[in-house]
């Protein structure tokens, strides 16, 4: 594969796959985290985690791919970022696991501590890894205290600037209105949940308009205090500030697919400003610019990158189309009724059956 | 403790846990599939009851392996970045093919499965579970193909500025000869565990002689699957012996505790060793049996582990070379011990089931048999911890054989606080998790199959039933 530049496609494809976590599991996080506030009993949690019952875990191995990816096209890259970011990465994966198993495990019995323990488990698992990943990413860009060969000499409030935690911030505000606006389309029109979502995106969406442009323009001073850009300044951050404050003008529309369509956007151009403002490098080192993790210095062999490149130009799409097909299947909205029924009673299995029938009937005769 | 002891109990800790579900997850989901299809094919109640009832088995089995997985994916960077950076040419590949080929399909079609039942087409919603069957037969392929090539590196150079290794082969690496031993090994023990666990489960209800229409038709497919995947992970395991004698000798010498070359080996059956003076106190065994088990003929010689030693020292500088020889030599025994109970028990089975009263209780040895199943659920997870740390500690001390010690692939930058840190939270969490999750299955199992639907004919559009599972 002479014809492309191998390590360029694969900063582009590993972009890719982050945008890709970063806007499908946003959502995710954004839903565990508001099941604490827009709920009002039990009945109203439980159609929130149903909304994103059956994606969620499609939705994670996108992160588990891109690792992979990491690992596979920049070693060095994923030795270094997995060794320095010990710590943040340790409670990140305390928080999946919890998280992870708590929609499974919640609803196997109905006694009420047994569900608050869950649904802490939902919250505080939502809630950290938004949190996190986005200090992460900001570290990415703004340089960590590493050494020849990807030796982190920090220690762990080295990964604390104010800048990184600006950062999480705005992911963690970021991806909460992204599962708002979620909410507002999968749950019943009108119903109590979606109308507290778009209550909440009113003025969260002002939070997060704020939050994204004071992010981007910090970032853009960092890019022009080291007299290097990348690509920052350009259209890019500029959409992405622009879809920041359109999210909260289409909410007041009440335009909810619109603002969803936003709030994707908005995440999708963040990283991507990151990615380019990043690019070449792939890790910045804060000590000297010598010890930068660079795609050219961390890739992997050309026949690796060759044979990724063919695995992902054929597997990529066809994921894309059942994960889409998936949305497609469980596009309906979630009401309080349709996860009321406690399932499969055998009464409620045979007046489904007959009213099925019985609408055949009436088809039958018109 | 340093932070490479530390790091190595992290690793094997996680990992034997992440493998206690990771061959429910690989067998069980078979079975649902089987028990689904019979069920669309024939519209018989007790296979939509089986299907609902090892399904939700399975659905708790397969969140705690999805979740220990991502520690299993992180944990390599974490704690050996070292190790990472030297193999991630060749080792990352087939990684990231598994979350690219396996894992996607996995997780997307078992969201399609578990909230499918009243959206799909019957016939399209039972493929949902078989892609699932397909996905995690895959990942286990590609993450078997990395473990492999560090047991028996092949189709890689050594950069020479770097010191790295580098893929030349790829075809090489997915067609590894010790990975078809491990492929299949693995798989079959997997398939013995899901079916152990059916086994014992319906055993269960066939001695209270509770629910004996269903779990009849359970145990009967599960003593089928028991058979071929017991007397199938004995064959496998023994070809995989063979070619141990020749990909890493030490290793077996060990297992065997053999410290001295000899033709015609006897089978090891009991030993009490002396590792200071490399020597057998006491040594009980089956004449001529190692050398049959490892070369197939009567006198072939077997390298013991003094000359192993001798020999390795010579060819890689002045060390030790030898693993720890207890461990793996009575994680052998477990495993083979814990294998032949197996085979016993489902042969007995497949007698009864042959016969046709494999839920009579009244007979004496069938409601012996029918008592011992649930203890035997025990059995396979004893065989599979047994022989990873077989294959995992029997190679140390390389962490990729003959190329990286298992000291020089730790982590340069993470101090002993950070990974006692994460030790103890991975302890901590896994050990609750462990107590809710087991807590969960035998409630399931208390509470027994769905309720029979009767008095409906069934048309194939009214095959399904209310959503499983929904959240
Ligand atoms: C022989 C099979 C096998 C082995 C040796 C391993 N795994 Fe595993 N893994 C599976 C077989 C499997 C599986 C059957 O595919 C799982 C278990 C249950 C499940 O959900 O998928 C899984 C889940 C799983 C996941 C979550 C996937 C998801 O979200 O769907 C990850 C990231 C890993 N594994 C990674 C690893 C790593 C890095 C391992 C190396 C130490 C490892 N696994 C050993
Ligand atoms: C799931 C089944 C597995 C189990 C139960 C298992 C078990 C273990 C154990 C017990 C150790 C510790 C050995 C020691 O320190 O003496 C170990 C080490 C290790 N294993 Fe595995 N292993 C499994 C699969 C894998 C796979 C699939 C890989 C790679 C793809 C792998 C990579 C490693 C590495 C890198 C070490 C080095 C750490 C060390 O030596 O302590 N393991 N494993
Ligand atoms: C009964 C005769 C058996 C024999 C002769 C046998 C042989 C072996 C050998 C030689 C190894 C080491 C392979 C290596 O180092 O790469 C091994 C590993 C292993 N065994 Fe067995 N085994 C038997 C039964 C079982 C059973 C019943 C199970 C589980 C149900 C099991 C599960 C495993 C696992 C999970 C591994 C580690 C994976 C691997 O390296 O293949 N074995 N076995």
């Amino acid at each position: 594969m002479e014809w492309v530049n191998l390590q360029t496609l694969w900063f582009a494809l590993i972009a890719v796959l982050f945008i890709g976590y970063f806007v499908l599991e946003g959502f995710d996080f954004g839903v565990g985290i508001l099941s604490r506030f827009l709920a009002s009993d039990d009945t109203d949690r439980r159609v929130m985690i149903n909304t994103i019952g059956p994606v969620w875990d499609g939705n994670e191995v996108w992160i588990i791919t891109a690792g992979g990816a990491m690992f596979a096209a920049f070693p060095l890259w994923y030795a270094t970022v997995f060794s320095s970011f010990y710590l943040p990465l340790f409670l990140i994966l305390l928080a999946l696991i919890v998280r992870g198993v708590s929609f499974e495990f919640r609803g196997k019995r109905s006694d009420d501590r047994w569900r608050w323990w869950w649904d802490q488990a939902i919250f505080w698992g939502s809630l950290l890894p938004a949190l996190l990943w986005g200090v992460a990413l900001a570290n990415f860009v703004q340089g960590i205290p590493i050494a020849d060969n990807g030796l982190y000499v920090g220690t762990l409030w080295d990964l604390l600037s104010p800048y990184a935690l600006l950062g999480g911030v705005a992911s963690l505000s970021m991806f909460t209105l992204h599962g708002a606006m979620y909410l507002a389309l999968k749950t019943e029109e009108g119903g109590v949940i979606a109308e507290r979502a778009h209550a909440l995106a009113l003025w969260l969406g002002l939070v997060v308009a704020a939050g994204v442009i004071a992010f981007l323009g910090w970032t853009y001073l960092n890019a022009l205090a080291v007299g290097d850009t990348g690509v920052v300044p350009g259209i890019i951050p500029v959409s992405a500030m622009l879809a920041a404050v359109a999210a909260p003008i289409l909410v007041r529309e009440r335009l909810h697919g619109w603002a969803f369509a936003a709030t994707t956007a908005m995440i999708a151009l963040v990283v991507l400003t990151l990615f380019l403002n990043l690019y070449p490098r792939l890790l910045v080192s804060s000590i000297d610019p010598a010890f930068d993790i660079t795609v050219s210095n961390a890739r992997a062999s050309d026949l690796t990158l060759t044979i990724m490149t063919w695995a992902a130009i054929v597997f990529l799409p066809i994921v894309l189309a059942y994960q889409s097909w998936t949305y497609w299947v469980f596009r309906h909205r979630i009401s309080r009724a349709s996860v009321e029924a406690p399932s499969d009673t055998p009464m409620q299995v045979l007046e489904r059956r007959l009213a099925r029938h019985r609408a055949r009937g009436q088809e039958r005769d018109t | 403790m340093d932070a490479l002891e530390l790091a190595r109990i992290q690793f094997g800790t996680t990992t034997v846990y992440h493998f206690f579900f990771v061959p429910l997850s690989i067998g069980l989901a078979p079975l649902v599939a089987i028990f689904h299809t019979q069920y669309v094919r024939t519209g018989e109640e007790r296979y939509r009851r089986l299907a609902k009832f090892w399904g939700k088995i399975f659905l708790v089995v397969f969140a705690m392996g999805v979740v220990t997985g991502i520690v299993q994916e992180f944990q390599f960077g974490m704690n050996w970045s070292a190790y990472s950076w030297f193999v991630g040419d060749i080792f990352g590949a087939p990684l990231a093919l598994e979350g690219l080929l396996a894992f996607f399909l996995e997780s997307t079609f078992l969201g399609l499965w578990i909230f499918g039942w009243d959206r799909l087409h019957p016939k399209l919603h039972v493929a949902t579970i078989w892609l699932v069957v397909l996905g995690t037969h895959v990942s286990a392929y590609f993450i078997l193909a990395a473990n492999s090539w560090m047991q028996h590196p092949v189709g890689y150079t050594i950069d020479r500025i770097t010191g790295q290794a580098r893929l030349d082969d790829f075809v090489a690496v997915l067609t590894n000869p010790y990975l078809v031993g491990q492929f299949s090994h693995t798989i079959l023990a997997s398939w013995a565990t899901g079916a152990f666990l059916v086994l014992g489960i319906s055993g269960y209800y066939l001695f209270r002689q509770r629910e004996v229409e269903v779990f009849r038709s359970s145990a009967r497919t599960a003593v089928a699957l028991a058979v071929l995947a017991s007397i199938g992970v004995a064959f496998v395991g023994h070809e995989q012996a063979q070619h141990l004698t020749d990909a890493q000798p030490m290793k077996i010498a060990a297992a065997e505790a053999l410290w001295e070359t000899e033709a015609g080996a006897p089978l090891s059956l009991f030993a009490i060793g002396d590792v200071q003076d490399r020597r057998n106190i006491v040594d009980i065994g089956l004449p001529r049996g190692l050398a049959i088990l490892a070369t197939n003929t009567l006198d072939g010689e077997v390298q013991g582990i003094n000359d192993l030693q001798a020999a390795y020292a010579e060819e890689y500088g002045e060390a030790s070379y030898i693993p720890v020889v207890g461990v793996t030599y009575w994680s052998f025994r477990i495993m083979v011990g814990a294998g032949l109970a197996m085979i016993a028990l489902s042969l007995f089975g497949l007698v009864t089931s042959l016969r046709g009263h494999i839920a009579d209780h009244d007979r004496r040895f069938n409601r012996w048999w029918l008592w011992l199943l649930p203890w035997a659920i025990a059995l396979p997870f004893l065989a599979n911890t047994a022989g990873w740390i077989l294959t995992e500690m029997g190679r140390q001390p390389w962490v990729v054989y003959g190329l990286l010690r298992t000291e020089d692939g730790v982590s340069g930058a993470v101090g002993t606080g950070y990974v006692a840190t994460s030790l103890l939270g991975f302890t901590a969490i896994y050990g609750v998790l462990m107590v809710v999750t087991i807590g969960l299955i035998v409630r399931q199992v208390r509470t027994g199959p769905p309720e029979p639907v009767e008095g409906e004919e069934l048309d194939d559009d009214h095959r399904t039933f209310a959503p499983l599972g929904a959240y």
